[in-house]
Parts: structure tokens; sequence; C-alpha cells
């Protein structure tokens, strides 16, 4: 499996869910924060699917089978904090590979070193949205923990190998990259008074499952969306 | 917007990488400052390297009066000696 096409699909996917915020957002300077970080990813994969081959081609006219994104970045939005926690745990995994991608001098060290400044803003983001959430209201509290619960299940994914992402060439130990991950984000949750899930991160079937091509229910859906049209008109150019 | 979400509006100051001072930009909402100027750079620079913002509370702007406009504006317009206009400008000063 090319890494590639890995982390293309994994921009691709989180930035189509993004997207999906726009005109729905709660308030307007958010909806441009969350359009803003749904353009840069959609540019990350334009530049990592062109190294695979035609992007379009590989957007639009895939099966659900054959994307290869994390089962985390396709689980649908849910409410505002369930989009943060999402977020936070995907942007700081993000963050942190890319810096080792950039320092590492590997095949994607230059289009890393590009896209970690995006990834840190979106980091960021994610971040200060997780304090003000955690430590808002009773009942904002509450949404950011129920947020980081239900995506718990699908944060060790995130550090399963991928060909052409270990430490051979890249840089990327997964095994440090998990425990930086877990150390940000134990820090983050803490000082937002809420508490980091303590369930299992990786389901016995779920493990792996979305870079090996097995993907949720809700993914066969958005999929359909995506790509409804272009496959209606096949080759036309727009 | 939600009267439970009603944020405070913000005004935006931004010195772009070339300029040298900030300029009014706008103005927005949000939760409090830190939020603010996050938002500020995605509405006004559009993260453009090398900026600076400054986000201000509108209510810690205090204006003038537009009804005073005369009497605080006018009396020097009609007293030369009160503008710096009759001075040489020399070559190779800039920003004046």
């Amino acid at each position: 499996m090319s890494a590639a096409l890995a982390l293309g699909d994994d921009a691709l996917v989180l930035s189509h869910r993004l997207g999906e915020w726009a005109g729905h957002a709660p308030v307007l300077e958010e909806e441009v924060a969350l359009a803003n970080i749904a353009l840069d990813l959609l540019g990350q994969a334009r530049v990592l699917l062109s190294l695979v081959g035609d992007e379009d081609e590989l957007a639009y006219l895939r099966e659900e089978r054959a994307f290869r994104n994390l089962q985390l970045v396709e689980q649908p939005n849910g409410d505002f904090a369930h989009t943060i926690a999402r977020q936070l745990y995907f942007s700081v995994y993000q963050h942190l590979l890319y810096e080792r991608l950039a320092a590492g001098g590997g095949e994607f060290a230059d289009l890393a070193a590009k896209a970690v400044k995006e990834v840190a803003y979106h980091r960021d983001h994610a971040e200060q949205w997780t304090l003000r959430l955690g430590d808002g209201t009773a009942e904002s509290h509450e949404r950011m923990q129920a947020g980081l619960e239900a995506l718990w299940r699908f944060t060790g994914e995130m550090f399963q190998p991928v060909e052409g992402l270990d430490a051979t060439g890249s840089g990327v130990d997964p095994e440090e990259l998990e425990s930086a991950w877990l150390s940000a984000v134990t820090g983050t949750v803490e000082r937002a008074t809420l508490t980091l899930p303590t369930g299992p991160r990786t389901g016995a079937w779920t493990a792996g499952a979305g870079r090996q091509g097995v993907h949720t229910e809700s993914f066969g859906r958005m999929l359909a969306e995506m790509q409804h049209l272009h496959r209606s008109h096949p080759g036309a150019s727009w | 917007m939600s009267s439970s979400t009603d944020w405070p509006l913000w005004e935006v100051f931004v010195r772009s990488r070339r300029g040298l001072s900030h300029t009014h930009a706008g103005s927005l909402h949000a939760p409090d400052a830190e939020m603010a100027l996050r938002n500020a750079r995605d509405l006004y620079t559009r993260r453009s390297e090398g900026v600076s913002i400054w986000v201000v509370a509108s209510t810690e702007i205090t204006a003038s009066s537009p009804d005073e406009k005369d009497s605080f504006f006018e009396p020097a317009g009609d007293k030369p000696y009160r503008h710096p206009t009759f001075y040489e400008i020399p070559d190779g000063v800039k920003h004046l």
C-alpha cells in the first residue's frame, strides 16, 4: 500500500466532512475557520493523490474498499464538540507525523514541510476549542467529553504501521509517535478539565481496518454524495 | 446567532508584512481575545506570513463625536503656520 494514498485519503475524507459544516456552523467566524481547515486538507490531498495517479479519478472513481483513510476521519460530524474531538485527535497526530516526515528527509519531506504550518494551526484551533468547551458550561463540558469518548476507539489505528511510513527512511517510528500523541492529547484534555477516555483503542476488527479498505457504515453514504456528479457524467471536464 | 452565543464585538487592526502601521481592517465576533485573534487571521489576513494583528474589544474604544466635528477639527484649517507645509523634503526621505 502506498503511504501517499493513505495520507491523501485521510486529508480528502476529513476535508469532505468539514465541508459538510458549510452553512451550519455555530457562528459565522467558525464557519470560516472550518472551511479554511477543509481547504488546507483538500490542498494536501491533491498533492498526495497526484503522487499516486490522477487526483480526480482517485477521488471520484474508487469504490469504498479502495479507500485507505483512517476510520477516524470518516466519522460523521455529530455536534460541534464531536467534530472538535475528531479534529483534536487527528490534527495532533497529523502535526506530529508531518514534523517527523519534514525532518526525516524521505519522499514526503518537502510536502510535509509545507503542510506542517497549516496543520499546526488546525491543531491549535482544535485545542483552543477543546479548552473552551471542556471548561465552559456544564453542557459544553458534557458534550466535549462525549465526543472524546465516542471517537476514542478509532485512535489506535493512527499508529498501526503503514508501509513507507515506518522507521525506515521516513524518520517515523509509530511507537514514538504514539507516545508523543498520547502525552499531547492528555495534556490538552486535562487542561480542559476533561478526562481521557479509558476504553480500548483498537477493537479486534478495527485494528488498522481503514488502512486496509474496511470502513464504517456512514462512509459509503458519504462517498455516494461526494462522487455522484462525477459518476453521472464520466469524462466531463469541469 | 442565538442570544446564548451572544459574543462580544472586536475591532481588528492589521499591519501587513511591508506595512508601517496597523490599519483598521474590520470587526468580528469572538468569545474572547484569543479566539478573536484566530478569527481575525482567517478573515483578514489569509495567513500571509509576517503580519501583525491587534484585536481590541469594541467597548474599549472611545470615538470622537460627529456632532463636535467642527470644534474638534476645524480651527486649525485656516492657520497655515500650524501645518508643516513649508519644508523642502530632501530626496531619499521615505514614508513622509
